[in-house]
């Protein structure tokens, strides 16, 4: 019997991504640049997340006509952003036939409660994650893909690497504890036990998880990579720097050679202008976008 | 065949789950990046991820030709997916960059966008049936010379062999069967 949006196909396509690297675009120009660069998937946008974060206000779902194009300008994957709650941003974004819906807490939050039920849709999701206990939530909601948090829009990768760290510490954990305390572990970290036992399977996330916020050079990509992430998002990264089809291609092949760091040097050369970078301690508690999600 | 080492190119996409597999066959695999240990191997698995991503690395890298080299020595080479694309010699709508090893037409996407992911039952040649994920799949629109068709799916080709090289449109490697896996190994 054939299926479709089984969650061995909506993870799959996040197994396929692996060792890559999913870059946001804002226009069909630079999906193609993004492309071209070796970008295993793009991510959809009206503002890349240092827009964002210098605008305010309330920010949304893109513009449909937006998706659209940059859907027909590449032939990768194609991602996009509904707030966080906003099941009707993602019902719309299912509609337009993207590949991969990030319910994202770059966008403003929809609802201060509660997450979309992504078991109902068939396009698959990614969430962020800043512990263990988050990541299991959301893939209790259905989630196919994780990635950390990190803080985005500042090109700054302190926070993604607090997150990963935390993960892998709990994960750690998790593998070490006796079976009879694991119910309790469950408890703790505020993830559904079935999930809990899961991680104890796999030996790991149970879900592909991803590197994201704040990861603006070559090195980033590769840290995080070594400290053992599957892949890398980058948001502000590539096209608020000097020289983004340079970088870019930078980021894919350090993201490939993460171990090797001949490799590493020679494409951390001559790569112009980063993006501007943001101090964690300078933003106030209420800008912090990895605070968003429950 | 006991003592034989696979490679796997890990340049992108889900080589992990082929490496695991192959491991669970008992037989010695390894991830390769570079040409030495492109070199090393007796046989090698172009994994499923994006085809564009992969065929960029093996050209800036000049592993492509490295292939190419192992491949005119015999080299038994699978390619899953993305790593159809790659052994295809013709790829409908596109010019990028491919091995070309393979005497195969392939259609990229071919059945639509994620929403039209699925799995499905198979009936192969030889071994039986099989669960198929297909992922963004491609399939094959047309094979001359000597490719042998392996096995159709709603009257689409999904897998196919050409002397030392094998096709799959789908991912074995998703899936708890070592069948095909097992076959490969006895190429």
């Amino acid at each position: 019997m054939e299926e479709k949006g089984t969650f061995g196909v909506k993870a799959g396509l996040a197994q396929m991504l692996k060792g890559g690297v999913i870059m946001d675009v804002t226009t069909p120009e630079q999906a193609k640049i993004a492309e071209e660069a070796g970008a295993c998937a793009v991510m959809a946008l009206e503002r890349v997340p240092a827009d964002i974060r210098a605008a305010g206000g309330i920010a949304r779902m893109a513009d449909p006509t937006i998706i659209k194009q940059i859907m027909e300008a590449v032939t990768i994957p194609v991602m996009a952003k509904c707030r966080i709650g906003h099941f009707v941003e993602a019902q719309i974004l299912e509609s337009l036939g993207i590949d991969y819906i990030d319910e994202s807490e770059v966008l403003t939050p929809a609802d201060d409660k509660y997450h979309v039920n992504k078991k109902v849709f068939k396009v698959p999701f990614v969430c962020g994650a800043r512990n263990l206990g988050e990541a299991l939530r959301r893939i209790g909601e259905g989630a196919a893909m994780i990635r950390t948090k990190g803080e985005p829009g500042t090109g700054n990768v302190i926070e993604a690497v607090r997150h990963i760290r935390q993960v892998n510490d709990e994960i750690r954990w998790v593998l070490g504890l006796p079976e009879d305390e694991l119910m309790s572990a469950a408890k703790e970290l505020q993830a559904p036990y079935e999930l809990v036992m899961e991680v104890r399977k796999a030996n790991r996330m149970p879900v592909v998880n991803f590197a994201a916020g704040g990861i603006a050079t070559p090195a980033d990509a590769a840290l995080m990579m070594q400290l053992g992430c599957d892949g890398i998002f980058v948001g502000s990264g590539v096209f608020k720097s000097g020289d983004p089809m340079k970088r870019a291609r930078a980021i894919v092949a350090a993201t490939t050679y993460y171990q090797d760091a001949a490799v590493l040097a020679e494409v951390s050369r001559d790569l112009g202008e980063a993006m501007v970078g943001i101090d964690i301690a300078t933003i106030r508690p209420e800008e912090r976008m990895q605070d968003r999600g429950w | 065949m006991a003592g034989k080492k696979i490679g796997v190119l890990a340049l992108q996409g889900a080589f992990i789950e082929h490496q695991q597999a192959f491991e669970r066959c008992g037989a010695e695999c390894i991830q390769v990046r570079s040409a030495k240990e492109i070199a090393e191997v007796d046989g090698l698995v172009i994994p499923g991820g994006e085809s564009t991503t992969i065929g960029r690395l093996l050209r800036e890298y000049n592993l492509g030709s490295v292939v190419l080299g192992r491949a005119a020595q015999g080299l038994p080479i699978w390619g899953t997916c993305a790593g159809m694309i790659l052994l295809a010699k013709d790829i409908a709508d596109s010019d990028q960059y491919r091995l070309g090893l393979m005497d195969i037409r392939v259609k990229r996407n071919a059945y639509g966008r994620q929403v039209d992911s699925f799995e499905g039952e198979l009936d192969i040649v030889g071994l039986g049936p099989a669960r198929g994920v297909f992922i963004r799949a491609p399939y094959v629109e047309a094979v001359w010379n000597e490719a042998k068709i392996l096995c159709t799916y709603q009257d689409r080709i999904v897998m196919v062999e050409q002397g030392p090289y094998l096709a799959t449109a789908f991912h074995p490697e998703l899936t708890d069967s070592l069948d095909i896996h097992q076959y490969f190994l006895q190429m």
